[in-house]
């Protein structure tokens, strides 16, 4: 039964974008259920309405139902346990705020275990006063809260392999995320131990056991930096810095450098070994890039994506997450059909910067193979490049700030595959 | 990083708007710092000298100390080896020797030798980080002896030349000059 209000869809292969779907007038293929009208002696129960529920707790946790939502996958360096990554499951999300237990993880020498009372942050270097902070002074000091993105560097990185590896959504992107960070401006700390006019740069120690350590412009850290304390509400999670992490909003995510112990303030960057031999851009011509700091305007269709069957023709929401390290995002553009027509897609509201915005498609499957993709576009007027152009220039395997479009295939059978395009 | 531009651009009028606001909202910002509750505390030099991992490319914060390869290879063996392999090759983890002139290849192998840019990284990355299991454990002398060997075995230096706070930052890495700082970093 089809209504009389139909529209033709805004993109090639029965794509509807924001137009559509700020008229509401899509129109879905399926036919209207109706019900049968008995009378019954007593209305049906389920089991679960037989009986009085389960108790309120202290700490609440999702359903077990939704067991299956997890960080994966986890993979370690070898020997050891806390080294490596763990990957926010995008594809299973939906707005734009990671839940904290699924927050990526990227670890150098795995999760300390703080005793915020013994914890320290240092401030020195070329300053007036060298200071130290306890948890509980920096909790008193003048806060802000903003929600942003985090992302690792080499998020994405496997998009470099010279083959389309079979990987979902998470393998591939799942280490961004996006919090709530609520925590002390750092210009805040340092005006109190005022930087001397040769103070240039600052140097981040964690109190890992690697003390992993980045040098930050003192540009970037008297602009938005803050230490926070505060994730999505609560205190910093283990795994993500507690008691407290420097962050730098739209940055990449190393230099974030998490159980804060340390910022010494310097004329020149201390050229640490992850700054150096890690986090740095080879080129195809031998030289390498240093200091590649923003993360460039990226966007992924969460869903459909590889593990997310559709299991016949039918209306299907193409949702997604989009980002930039510039700011906010301006537009987002869909396409169902390999490339070939975009229409643009419609928004959530919240559209912050330095933050992931959710977009959202409406797309008339019919049950046909088709690739499927989302570019984005930021407020400087950055467009997210195709795995071509960012491949161009780079040494093969360098894998390090990957903000290429990602293609899904979906197949006949509708299940979606990453693909090169 | 790739950049490329919105076939789409549009004027933007909001930054006439926003400068006014701008004003106002600087005056709240410095508002507020002007009520910042002072908490620091003031800390000692001792105390600094106890909590700072830090040395700079030109040396400083190399402590006192020296070694040589010959004396670090028996360290590498003991400390390193299982995950690094023998002579920074072949090992589970990342790899410490060779790939010179690779680069500019199509199989770019990136070690101590190949790519890092300064000696003093090596002292500065051994002290806070290694041995993985066991950081922290090594002495001055010892992380230079291993500073000197990982140097050798790249065949930057030679066997028995001495690593110390004056010679190491005196090392030239051969992959110095082919590093450049991203646009707007200085």
């Amino acid at each position: 039964m089809t209504d009389q209000r139909s529209y033709p869809p805004d993109a090639g292969n029965g794509l509807y974008g924001r137009r559509a779907l700020l008229r509401g007038g899509i129109v879905g293929g399926t036919a209207l259920l109706t019900a049968s009208a008995h009378a019954l002696d007593q209305p049906r129960r389920e089991v679960w309405m037989q009986a009085p529920g389960g108790p309120m707790s202290a700490a609440g946790a999702p359903s077990r139902h939704e067991a299956h939502v997890q960080r994966a996958p986890i993979a370690s360096q070898p020997g050891t346990d806390g080294s490596g990554a763990s990957r926010t499951p995008l594809q299973h999300l939906d707005g734009i705020i990671t839940p904290s237990r699924l927050h990526f993880e990227r670890h150098h020498s795995g999760i300390p275990d703080i005793h915020p009372a013994r914890h320290q942050l240092y401030i020195h270097g070329l300053v007036e006063r060298p200071l130290r902070f306890d948890v509980e002074a920096l909790a008193r000091y003048p806060m802000v809260s903003r929600l942003q993105f985090l992302e690792c560097s080499g998020n994405s990185g496997v998009m470099v392999s010279a083959a389309a590896p079979d990987l979902d959504c998470a393998a591939i992107h799942g280490l961004v995320s996006v919090s709530e960070w609520g925590g002390v401006p750092l210009s805040i700390l340092l005006d109190e131990a005022g930087v001397a006019p040769e103070g240039k740069w600052v140097v981040a120690d964690g109190a890992d056991a690697a003390v992993m350590s980045r040098s930050v412009p003192i540009e970037k850290i008297m602009d938005d930096a803050i230490v926070a304390l505060y994730q999505n509400g609560e205190r910093l999670r283990p795994g993500n810095g507690y008691p407290m992490r420097l962050f730098l909003p739209g940055w990449e995510g190393n230099a974030s450098v998490k159980w804060l112990r340390s910022i010494k303030v310097t004329a020149q960057p201390a050229m640490s070994k992850e700054e150096t031999s890690k986090y740095s851009d080879l080129k195809a011509d031998g030289s390498a890039e240093l200091f590649t700091f923003p993360m460039g305007v990226k966007s992924v269709i969460t869903s459909p994506s590889p593990g997310l069957k559709m299991h016949e023709p039918g209306l299907y929401q193409v949702s997604g997450l989009a980002w930039s390290g510039a700011g906010r995002i301006r537009r987002v553009e869909v396409s169902v059909d390999g490339g070939r027509t975009w229409a643009e897609a419609q928004l959530d509201d919240h559209v912050l910067p330095k933050c992931a915005t959710r977009f959202r498609a409406a797309w008339q499957y019919n049950g046909a193979p088709a690739v499927i993709m989302s570019r984005a576009v930021d407020d400087t007027g950055a467009l997210q490049p195709t795995r071509e152009e960012v491949m161009r220039g780079r040494s093969p395997g360098s894998f390090y700030h990957i903000n290429a479009i990602q293609a899904w295939q979906i197949s006949a059978q509708g299940e979606a595959r990453n693909v090169y395009v | 990083m790739f950049m490329s531009r919105d076939p789409r651009p549009r004027p933007n009028f909001g930054r006439a708007i926003g400068s006014g606001l701008l004003v106002a909202v600087l005056m709240v910002v410095n508002d507020v710092q002007a009520r910042s509750p002072g908490l620091g505390q003031p800390v000692t030099a001792t105390e600094l000298a106890a909590i700072d991992f830090t040395v700079m490319p030109d040396g400083a914060g190399l402590p006192v100390g020296s070694g040589t390869a010959e004396q670090g290879v028996a360290i590498y063996q003991r400390h390193c080896l299982a995950c690094h392999g023998d002579k920074g090759v072949d090992g589970v983890n990342d790899r410490l020797s060779g790939g010179h002139d690779s680069l500019s290849t199509l199989a770019p192998v990136k070690t101590v030798g190949s790519y890092w840019p300064y000696a003093t990284t090596v002292f500065d990355f051994i002290r806070r980080a290694m041995p993985y299991t066991a950081p922290g454990s090594l002495g001055n002398d010892d992380i230079y002896a291993l500073t000197a060997y990982l140097l050798y075995i790249n065949d930057v230096v030679g066997e028995q030349d001495v690593m110390d706070a004056r010679s190491l930052p005196e090392v030239n890495m051969p992959n110095r000059d082919n590093f450049v700082w991203a646009a707007g970093v200085d």
